[in-house]
């Protein structure tokens, strides 16, 4: 089963590394990963999808957290939200085909990007599965060239997890005046 | 630890303040539910054959007082992971010894025929399962352990209580029944009966001087003292698990699952740092020696009085027992060279003596105790020696190979 996971990272060189090599040496197998930047310049986000049963999704989010620079892990599988992946397709479309591509096009509401003699190139946004869908019609007439993001996903609804935002505050040593803070029920020797 | 040139050599102001880490996603939600507590008890109150499984996370949380009052008023008995050795006395009447591939074939016959498993802060690592499909196979499971991640990775479990095992026990011990299991424990001690047959410590002297031999007298002579014992990886890692008797937390420090050899003579040397107070015993074998003796130079360069036991068997003698039994006695670079132990000591200034004969090994001992500075003793023991019991990689935990019989012939030899 595919699980989604949102993760907030410190935006540092090396954490995609870490992030990645966590997963390989658990032997957890990656369908997609995405990192991009967020509305905090100190905070990175990762969508990563993983194909994996209860258990071991489980096991993926206790492990994430075991990685100092991941502030936050929430599976969203199954929760309301927006998942979107982002294709850019160069479809083969010689004259007498043109019309037929463009009216798939309209159907899907994807768009055209770029018109050539003898080809078109289409971006799509949407569901993985409403991409699957059109990349299934298109490929009769001969797909030239494609690329997919990944999927990027968010929680629908206005509550966002604070405790992220205060986390990534707290952890921010940037600002120069990290505070020290000893919790006794914590154990740093993990 | 890589701290940078320009790091070393910049100045800056030093307050003093200690800083704790900062690890701002590390929030782990450490209080099992209220539920989760009653369905651990309900387990543990209709099991009728249950064993703790004692590991290295009791040290650490430093929970032996529970584990002890808990095993007591339950009448529990107690298995240890390799790491565990030292958190349950050994001469405790409910404590089984070390479990796994070369642990007691009665804990592990033990384990297999339970019903309950309650696993104190270990892993279920391989070395102490065996076979995950056969393992423990009509035991109920209860885990308690401080990380998340470690929880149904190897083996499923029912009951999982994350968090700090003092304090869960803590929470358990006042709403625990204390039971009647003479029934079980009686059991065990038949197996433990069938097992003393096959014991090498009921072998007759015969002139040969065997590795467990050595562990055993060693132990006897020690034990009254604050001894650590450090070992390296191998056979005589398995044998000391065996036959020295851990009666303190922290007195046994070994490589556990990281199995690095040439461990034990630089980590003895940070142990006397550490506890100048303590008896310091560093028992190796003669490969994992050959890796690290540079440091015998540290060692006398810093005045740390270790004593040093090499259990010197002419092979890497872990790899020399799988190439006996799963390779048709095939020894590929197994049989290893070794310098004269004792010249190389000498070179350093240590005082040293080689050992072939059992009646050597008290007197030579106390001598170690009685010299101011480092010994080394090299134990030249029987060279194809074999662990025993031992669980084949993949095999069942009970399926073990077992030291054939040298006193009585039983029904398995037949």
């Amino acid at each position: 089963m595919l699980n989604t996971f949102v993760v907030h990272v410190e935006n540092k060189p090396g954490v995609l590394t870490r992030v990645a090599s966590l997963f390989r040496r658990r032997a957890f197998n990656i369908d997609s990963l995405t990192v991009g930047r967020t509305e905090r310049p100190e905070v990175s986000r990762m969508t990563i999808v993983v194909d994996a049963d209860r258990d071991q999704a489980l096991r993926v989010e206790a492990n994430l957290y075991k990685l100092v620079n991941v502030l936050l892990v929430e599976n969203i599988t199954g929760k309301p939200s927006i998942c979107r992946d982002l294709a850019i397709i160069k479809v083969s479309a010689p004259h007498n085909e043109r019309s037929h591509i463009l009216e798939v096009v309209n159907v899907f509401r994807a768009r055209v990007v770029d018109f050539d003699t003898d080809s078109l190139t289409i971006e799509m946004t949407g569901s993985e599965e409403k991409i699957d869908r059109l990349l299934k019609v298109l490929r009769p007439y001969g797909i030239l060239e494609m690329v997919r993001t990944g999927v990027v996903a968010m929680r629908r609804g206005t509550k966002v997890q604070q405790e992220a935002a205060a986390a990534a505050a707290a952890g921010a040593p940037s600002n120069g005046t990290a505070t020290v803070t000893s919790d006794d029920n914590v154990s740093y020797s993990v | 630890m890589d701290i940078t040139k320009d790091a070393q050599q910049s100045t800056c102001e030093f307050d003093g303040k200690p800083v704790a880490p900062q690890l701002p996603g590390y929030r782990p939600d450490l209080s099992p539910t209220s539920e989760e507590y009653k369905q651990a008890l309900e387990l543990i109150h209709n099991s009728k054959r249950p064993v703790i499984l004692a590991g290295h996370g009791i040290i650490l949380s430093g929970a032996m007082d529970e584990v002890r009052a808990f095993a007591e008023k339950a009448n529990i008995p107690v298995g240890l992971t390799l790491l565990g050795l030292g958190a349950f006395p050994a001469s405790h009447p409910l404590s089984l010894g070390m479990m796994g591939m070369h642990g007691e074939a009665w804990l592990n016959t033990t384990i297999q025929e339970a019903d309950l498993l309650l696993a104190f802060g270990m892993r279920f690592d391989d070395r102490v399962t065996g076979n995950l499909k056969t393992y423990a196979p009509n035991a109920k499971k209860i885990h308690i352990e401080i990380d998340r991640a470690e929880v149904n990775k190897n083996v499923k479990v029912d009951v999982a209580l994350v968090g700090d095992l003092k304090g869960v026990l803590r929470e358990l011990l006042p709403n625990l029944k204390s039971q009647d299991r003479h029934e079980w424990l009686a059991y065990i001690d038949r197996l433990k009966g069938d097992v003393a047959v096959r014991d090498i410590q009921g072998l007759p002297d015969n002139g040969h001087l065997y590795a467990a031999h050595v562990i055993n007298d060693l132990w006897h002579e020690t034990r009254d003292r604050d001894t650590i014992v450090v070992t390296d990886v191998g056979q005589h890692q398995m044998w000391e698990a065996q036959y020295y008797k851990h009666e303190k937390p922290r007195s046994l420090i070994t490589s556990g699952g990281l199995g690095t050899m040439g461990f034990a003579l630089p980590a003895a040397i940070g142990v006397k740092a550490a506890r100048p107070e303590a008896d310091v015993w560093v028992v190796v074998g003669d490969g994992g020696f050959q890796m690290t003796m540079c440091e015998l130079a540290t060692m006398v360069q810093e005045k740390l009085k270790v004593n040093i036991a090499i259990i010197n068997n002419g092979y890497l003698g872990m790899i020399r027992q799988w190439q006996e039994f799963f390779y048709e006695r095939n020894y590929e670079a197994s049989p290893i060279l070794s310098p004269n132990f004792v010249k190389l000591a000498d070179a350093f200034g240590i005082r040293s003596v080689a050992v072939t004969q059992r009646s050597q090994v008290v007197p030579t001992v106390e001598m170690a105790h009685q010299h101011q500075g480092p010994v080394l003793i090299d134990f030249q023991v029987e060279q194809e020696d074999s662990v025993y019991p031992m669980v084949a990689a993949g095999a069942s935990l009970h399926e073990m190979i077992r030291r054939p019989s040298p006193i009585v012939e039983t029904a398995a030899d037949a």
